[in-house]
């Protein structure tokens, strides 16, 4: 007997057209492994939306609808409270949209959705750019990386803004679940997937996944670098629930070299670039520390007094 | 009027296994059965059986990262022959 969790129970079915490697479609197995049968899926524009439903086929076997770039959680809002106000109080209502519809471009909507508290959970994959058009950089394409919006020449050495805290934003809505992870990470990945389901209300999950031709990566590497990016503390697994945050792992640094080489959106880089690079990192995941340990005691002080 | 979307599940009908210029090979008596190819592929066409990990051919694109990713190294990525 295989083990349970290597029972073929897909609903992310194959043929899809996904990249050779493509760190997105191993993510969106273990999602919807997560989800389950019971899961209505609204996805933006996007590679998602190309490789999986290319009419007439689909790679879902849940109901699925794509909508504009833009519009993803009004979409999803409004399947929820049709759903509620006839009665069904189960079926799930997820969002599975692109860092550029997440980040940028669907931004003013989706923080409308969490700021009304509709019962929907939000999962952003985050490739850091706009891939399906040819790899335009958006707000999480990280500090310095190339991308055909972000050259590298002489004065201009790749993006010149860091990485916008999307994860921080939508915890500051007050979204009583929020949480980070990778395709990689497929333990993290299904067990923050199951938590956020179950929250009545509004829920978000920001998931780091590499995109082969946009970071200019080898395909048989594609989940390698998602754990150097875990294990160098550039994308931090975390949860933040009710606003108290909490490291999900706390590996051992690796120089974030190990996860910058081989990544050609990032060949420019010199030494002195790395370096930079590496001090904003620290910066970074001290900050996450220090927030850990004021939550955590900030928490259990308030459980003690009730 | 016509769905605007394909029937759940219907990409099973594209078989994308041409794309692939390799394949992996599965050196069955070594596998230990752990799953890591199957949880990391993104074409869900890698399976552990009784046997050990098999591909399944019609998918499988060759990206190379069950081979990449499996703890024993008993999965070899070969050229495929045209
Ligand atoms: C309003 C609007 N602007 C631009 C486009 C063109 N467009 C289609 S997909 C895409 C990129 C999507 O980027 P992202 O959300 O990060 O998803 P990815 O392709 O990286 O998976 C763009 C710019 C569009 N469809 N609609
Ligand atoms: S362009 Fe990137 S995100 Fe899009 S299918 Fe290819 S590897 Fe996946
Ligand atoms: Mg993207």
């Amino acid at each position: 007997m295989v083990k349970p969790e290597l029972e073929n129970k897909e609903l992310f079915k194959s043929g899809h057209t996904a990249c050779a490697g493509c760190g997105v479609a191993v993510g969106l197995r273990h999602i919807m492994r997560a989800l389950g049968k019971d899961t209505i899926v609204v996805n933006a524009t996007g590679c998602t939306e190309i490789f999986t439903s290319a009419y007439p086929k689909s790679a879902w076997a849940v109901p699925y609808i794509h909508c504009v770039f833009e519009n993803s959680a009004p979409v999803a809002a409004g399947i929820s409270e049709a759903l509620r106000a006839m009665g069904n109080d189960h079926t799930k209502v997820v969002v599975i949209s692109g860092d550029g519809a997440s980040y940028d471009i669907g931004f003013g909507h989706m923080s409308g959705m969490f700021e009304r508290g509709h019962d929907v959970l939000y999962i952003c994959y985050d490739n850091e750019a706009y891939m399906n058009t040819g790899v335009q950089r958006s707000g999480a394409t990280p500090w310095k990386a190339h991308t055909t919006t972000s050259q590298v020449g002489k004065q201009i050495r790749g993006k010149m803004q860091f990485k916008k805290p999307l994860t921080e934003i939508v915890a500051a809505h007050n979204v009583p679940y929020v949480a980070t992870s990778t395709s990689a990470h497929y333990a993290d990945l299904q067990q923050k997937v199951q938590k956020a389901k179950e929250i009545k209300g509004p829920s978000f999950l920001n998931v780091l996944m590499t995109c082969v031709p946009g970071w200019g990566t080898t395909p048989s590497l594609s989940m390698q670098y998602l754990k150097d990016a875990v294990d160098t503390h550039v994308w931090p697994l975390m949860e933040i629930e009710n606003g108290f945050s909490k490291l999900s792992m706390k590996p051992e640094k690796k120089p974030v070299e190990a996860y910058l080489k081989g990544q050609k959106r990032f060949r420019h880089l010199t030494e002195e670039d790395i370096a930079e690079i590496q001090e904003m990192i620290d910066e970074r995941w001290d900050h996450w520390v220090w927030k850990e340990k004021v939550d955590q005691e900030r928490k259990a002080g308030l459980e003690a007094s009730e | 009027m016509k769905p605007a979307n394909g029937k759940p599940g219907t990409s099973m009908e594209n078989k994308t296994g041409n794309w692939r210029s390799e394949r992996p090979e599965v050196d069955q008596s070594k596998c230990i059965k752990c799953g890591q190819c199957q949880l990391n592929c993104p074409d869900g066409c890698i399976f552990v059986t009784e046997k050990g990990a098999e591909p399944n051919y019609d998918y499988c694109k060759g990206c190379g990262i069950c081979a990449n990713v499996c703890p024993v190294k008993c999965i070899k990525m070969v050229p495929e022959e045209k």
